[in-house]
C-alpha cells in the first residue's frame, strides 16, 4: 500500500510539527506547508501520520494536497525550479523558459533530474507581473528572462 | 420579526426568517428541481454544497441567478422560479453537466433510478449542444466486494461525500484534485477496499447517477437455480418484506410477506426459508451471553466486559474492527443472523437432506449491501465453501421477479417451509432499529426473573432518534440500554460511554438510517424519509400479528437445540454460531 516507510525521526517530525499547531485540524494547510518545507514533499505515509496525529481521514488530508497545486507528492530537487505561467508571464514568453529548462536538463515539467539538484514546476502568477515572465529557484526570484539566460542562471547552483 | 414575507410564482407567504427559497417553494408545493441538495428529513442529513446550479431560481432586483437551496428567505422578495431565465440556465447547466457523462443509460446500473436521467426528462433535454468535442473526464473503475464505483458518471454532487464522513464517520472518501479533473475517491485514489470502506453502502443508496452502485449477483443466481445438481435455498431478511412492494408500485410499508415467498416459489428456489428463524436463534445465544455477562456482573466478578454490543450488522462489525481495535472483545460474539442461517443450512439442513455442503446452496436476500462482503469473509467459509454463497438486495430480488416474468401484485400469498421458516415477532422487528434489543430484551427478561412479560412491547426501546437511552426494569434489576443508528450516532455513543457519560449494560448498533430497513439495498428513496418510516410501522404491525412473539418460544428453534445444538453456548453452538473479530486498524 504505502510507497515509503517513514523514520522514527520522520515520524517524530511530523508529531511536533502537528503539535505546533495545536493538532487542530483547522490548520491542516499550514501544517502540510511546513511539512514539506521540512521533507520536501508530502508522500502518501506523511499524509497516513498526519491524519492520525490531527485524528482526520487521511482521504481528506489527500483532498487538500491534492487540490493544491504548491503540495507536491513527488520528491523536488535540491533547488526547485518554479516557471510562472500566469497570464502575464505567459504572453511575454514563459513557454520559452519551460522548453529551455526542459532541454537543458533533460527533465519533463512535474520531474527532478537524476542527480536531485533540480525540478521542474509551472505555477500561476507570483505576484510579479511587472517582473515577466518570472523564473523562481528556490525561493530566489529572477525577472524579465530571455531564455539565454537560463543556462547561466542554472550553473550558478551547486553541481552534486 | 422571526417571519419574513417572499413572493414566489405569485404567492405570497409568510416564512419563518432563515428559510431557504428552496424550501420555501416547497412549503406550497413548488417542487424546485435539485440534484447535489439532498435532505433528510427527520434524520437530521442535510447536503448542501450549492454547486450544481440545477435549483437557480430569479429573484427580482438580483443580477444573477440564485441557487435556491443555499439562499435564505429576505423580506420583500419576489421569486420565479420558473422564467424563461431560468429555464435556460438550468437546461443549459444540464447540458453541461451530461456533456461530461457517460451516454451508456441503456444499460446503467442505475437505469430507471436515476436522479439526473430523471431531470434530463424532467427538463426536456433532447439535445446536447455542448457535446461536440467535448472532453470527458475518465478514472479507473474499482470494484469492491459490496460496491462498484465508475466515477466517470460523478456530477460531483458530493452527497457521497457527506454520508460517508458526516453521517458515517467513516471518511473513506473524499472530494480530491481541482477543477475538471476533481472526483470523490479515497485517499490516493486507492480502491475502496484498501481504504477504511465499511460496506455500509450508504453512499450509494443517496448517489443521483449510477457512479456508485452495487455489486449484483443476480447473474450467478440464474446460474444456480439453472444447475440441476444444486439444491438452492433462499432466506429473507426481515426488512425485505416491508420494502419489496414499492418496487412495484404499492405504497410504502405495504407487507409482502406472502407474496414474496410466492415469488420465491416461482422463481424456483427449492426451499424458500426465513433469515427471521436465524434472528431468533440469535437472540437465543446473544441473549444467553447478555444474560451470562450481567449475571456475572453483578455477581462481582471484575473481567466481564459490559455493555455488550450487538453483532448482527455487518457494516457496524467493519466499523469496530477500523476504529475500536481495542474494543474487539466487547461485542457479542453471536454471528449475524445470515451467517447462522447459513452455518444450520449447510450443517443441520444438509444432514437433514443427506446431501453434502458443496450441492447446496444458500442463497440471501438483504436489504443491505455489507451483507455481500460479509458473507465473503474468510471465517465464514469452509473447506472453500461459503455458508452463504450469495446475497442479493430487495432491488436485485424485485430485478429477478420482474425479468421471470412474475405479476407480483396478483400473487397469493404463501408461506415459508419449515423448519428454518417458522419466526417470531422478535426476529421480524430485527429489521428496525431498536428491534434487536427488544427482542433481546424480550427473551432475556423471562429467562432472568423467570416470569412471563405481561406485555412484549417496548414503547421505550423504539423510535427514529439517532441515540436512544431506556432502562429496563428486569424485577428489580435496572438493565441500561443504549441504542445508535448510523455510524456516526454509533461513535458518538461509544465515545460517550468511554469518557464515562453513559453506563449501559447493553448497546444496539445498526449503520443504517432506521435500522436495516433504511439499508442500501433497499429500494431506492430518494431522499423521501417518510419511506423509511412507513417500513419501520410495517414491520411492527407484522409483529402483532404473530402468533408468537419471543424468540424463546419458536418451536423449530427449540427443536433445533434439541436435536442438534443442544444448548445456547454450547460448544457445537460456539462452533456455528459464533464468530470472533479481526483488527483492521491499518486503513484508518
Amino acid at each position: 500500500m504505502s510507497t515509503i516507510t517513514l523514520k522514527d525521526c520522520q515520524r517524530d517530525k511530523i508529531r511536533e510539527v502537528c503539535a505546533a499547531f495545536g493538532n487542530r485540524p483547522g490548520e491542516l494547510i499550514g501544517i502540510l506547508h511546513k511539512i514539506q518545507d521540512e521533507m520536501g514533499y508530502l508522500p502518501e505515509e506523511v499524509q497516513r501520520e498526519v491524519g492520525r496525529n490531527l485524528g482526520i481521514p487521511v482521504s481528506r488530508v489527500y483532498g487538500v494536497v491534492s487540490f493544491y497545486s504548491f503540495f507536491s507528492m513527488t520528491p523536488k530537487g535540491r533547488h526547485p525550479i518554479s516557471v510562472c505561467m500566469g497570464t502575464a508571464c505567459y504572453v511575454r514568453g514563459a513557454e520559452k523558459l519551460v522548453d529551455e529548462i526542459k532541454e537543458r536538463l533533460n527533465i519533463s515539467v512535474g520531474g527532478v533530474t537524476p542527480d536531485g539538484r533540480f525540478s521542474l514546476d509551472c505555477l500561476r502568477c507570483v505576484g510579479a507581473c511587472g517582473l515577466a515572465p518570472v523564473m523562481l529557484v528556490g525561493e530566489k526570484v529572477f525577472g524579465r528572462l530571455e531564455p539565454g539566460q537560463v543556462g547561466a542562471i542554472l550553473d550558478g547552483f551547486d553541481h552534486p | 420579526m422571526n417571519k419574513v414575507t417572499v413572493t414566489i410564482d405569485n404567492n405570497r407567504i409568510e416564512v419563518e426568517k432563515g428559510t431557504t427559497v428552496y424550501h420555501a417553494a416547497k412549503s406550497i408545493g413548488i417542487d424546485i428541481p435539485a440534484l447535489c441538495y439532498m435532505n433528510l428529513e427527520h434524520l437530521n442529513i442535510e447536503n448542501c454544497p450549492g454547486g450544481c446550479r440545477i435549483c437557480v431560481v430569479e429573484i427580482e432586483g438580483r443580477c444573477n441567478l440564485a441557487p435556491s437551496c443555499s439562499t435564505p428567505c429576505a423580506d420583500g422578495m419576489v421569486i420565479n422560479t420558473h422564467s424563461g431565465r431560468v429555464m435556460n440556465a438550468r437546461s443549459t447547466v444540464l447540458e453541461l453537466l451530461l456533456s461530461d457523462h457517460p451516454k451508456d443509460c441503456l444499460v446503467c446500473a442505475k437505469s430507471g433510478d436515476c436522479d439526473l436521467q430523471d431531470l434530463s426528462v424532467r427538463l426536456g433535454i433532447r439535445e446536447i449542444h455542448a457535446m461536440e468535442n467535448a472532453e470527458m473526464s475518465i478514472y479507473r473503475k474499482d470494484s469492491s466486494p459490496a460496491l462498484n464505483r465508475d466515477m466517470d458518471k460523478c456530477v460531483m454532487c458530493r452527497r457521497c461525500e457527506t454520508i460517508c464522513n458526516k453521517v458515517q464517520t467513516v471518511g473513506a472518501l473524499s472530494a480530491i484534485n481541482r477543477g475538471f479533473m476533481s472526483v470523490v475517491a479515497p485517499a490516493f485514489q486507492q480502491d475502496l477496499t484498501d481504504s477504511p470502506c465499511v460496506f455500509c453502502g450508504q453512499c450509494v443508496a443517496v448517489c443521483p447517477t449510477g457512479a456508485l452502485t452495487a455489486v449484483d449477483h443476480t447473474p450467478k443466481i440464474l446460474r444456480a437455480l439453472a444447475d440441476p445438481s444444486k439444491t438452492v435455498i433462499v432466506q429473507t431478511a426481515p426488512a425485505v418484506r416491508a420494502a419489496l412492494g414499492e418496487e412495484f408500485g404499492m405504497e410504502p410499508g405495504t407487507l409482502v410477506t406472502g407474496k414474496m415467498v410466492a415469488a420465491l416459489w416461482r422463481l424456483g428456489f427449492d426451499k424458500v426459508f426465513d433469515t427471521d428463524f436465524a434472528a431468533d436463534l440469535t437472540i437465543m445465544e446473544e441473549g444467553a451471553e447478555l444474560l451470562d455477562r450481567i449475571t456475572r456482573h453483578l455477581a462481582g466478578d471484575p473481567t466481564v466486559r459490559l455493555p455488550i454490543l450487538t453483532s448482527c450488522c455487518p457494516a457496524w462489525i467493519n466499523f469496530f474492527e477500523v476504529y475500536y481495535p481495542t474494543m474487539l472483545d466487547v461485542p457479542s460474539t453471536a454471528r449475524s443472523p445470515q451467517q447462522m442461517f447459513g452455518s444450520i443450512a449447510k450443517t443441520y439442513y444438509a444432514e437433514k437432506l443427506g446431501i453434502d455442503r458443496t450441492e447446496l446452496v444458500v442463497v440471501s436476500v438483504m436489504p443491505c449491501l455489507a451483507k455481500k462482503y460479509e458473507c465473503q469473509r474468510e471465517e465464514f467459509i469452509v473447506d472453500g465453501n461459503p455458508d452463504v454463497d450469495f446475497a442479493i438486495s430487495t432491488r436485485e430480488l424485485a430485478a429477478l421477479i420482474k425479468a421471470y416474468n412474475i405479476n407480483f401484485g396478483a400473487l397469493p400469498d404463501e408461506d415459508f417451509d419449515t423448519p428454518l421458516g417458522e419466526s417470531s415477532g422478535a426476529g421480524v422487528i430485527f429489521g428496525a432499529t431498536g428491534g434487536v434489543i427488544e427482542a433481546a430484551v424480550r427473551t432475556a427478561y423471562e429467562v432472568y426473573t423467570g416470569e412471563k412479560l405481561a406485555s412484549v412491547e417496548f414503547h421505550e426501546l423504539r423510535g427514529f432518534e439517532g441515540i436512544r437511552t431506556a432502562t429496563v426494569d428486569f424485577n428489580g434489576t435496572p438493565i441500561n440500554i443504549g441504542i445508535a443508528h448510523q455510524l456516526g450516532n454509533a461513535r458518538k455513543l461509544l465515545d460517550g460511554m468511554r469518557s464515562g457519560m453513559y453506563n449501559f449494560h447493553a448497546i444496539e448498533i445498526m449503520a443504517c438510517p432506521g435500522g436495516c430497513i433504511g439499508g442500501a439495498g433497499q429500494p431506492f428513496h430518494h431522499c423521501d424519509t417518510d419511506r423509511i418510516k412507513a417500513r419501520m410501522e410495517a414491520l411492527y404491525r407484522e409483529d402483532t400479528r404473530k402468533s408468537i412473539r419471543k424468540s424463546h418460544e419458536n418451536p423449530d428453534v427449540l427443536r433445533l437445540y434439541e436435536e442438534f445444538l443442544g444448548e445456547p453456548l454450547s460448544e457445537k453452538a460456539h462452533r456455528l454460531l459464533h464468530t470472533h473479530y479481526f483488527t483492521r486498524e491499518k486503513f484508518s
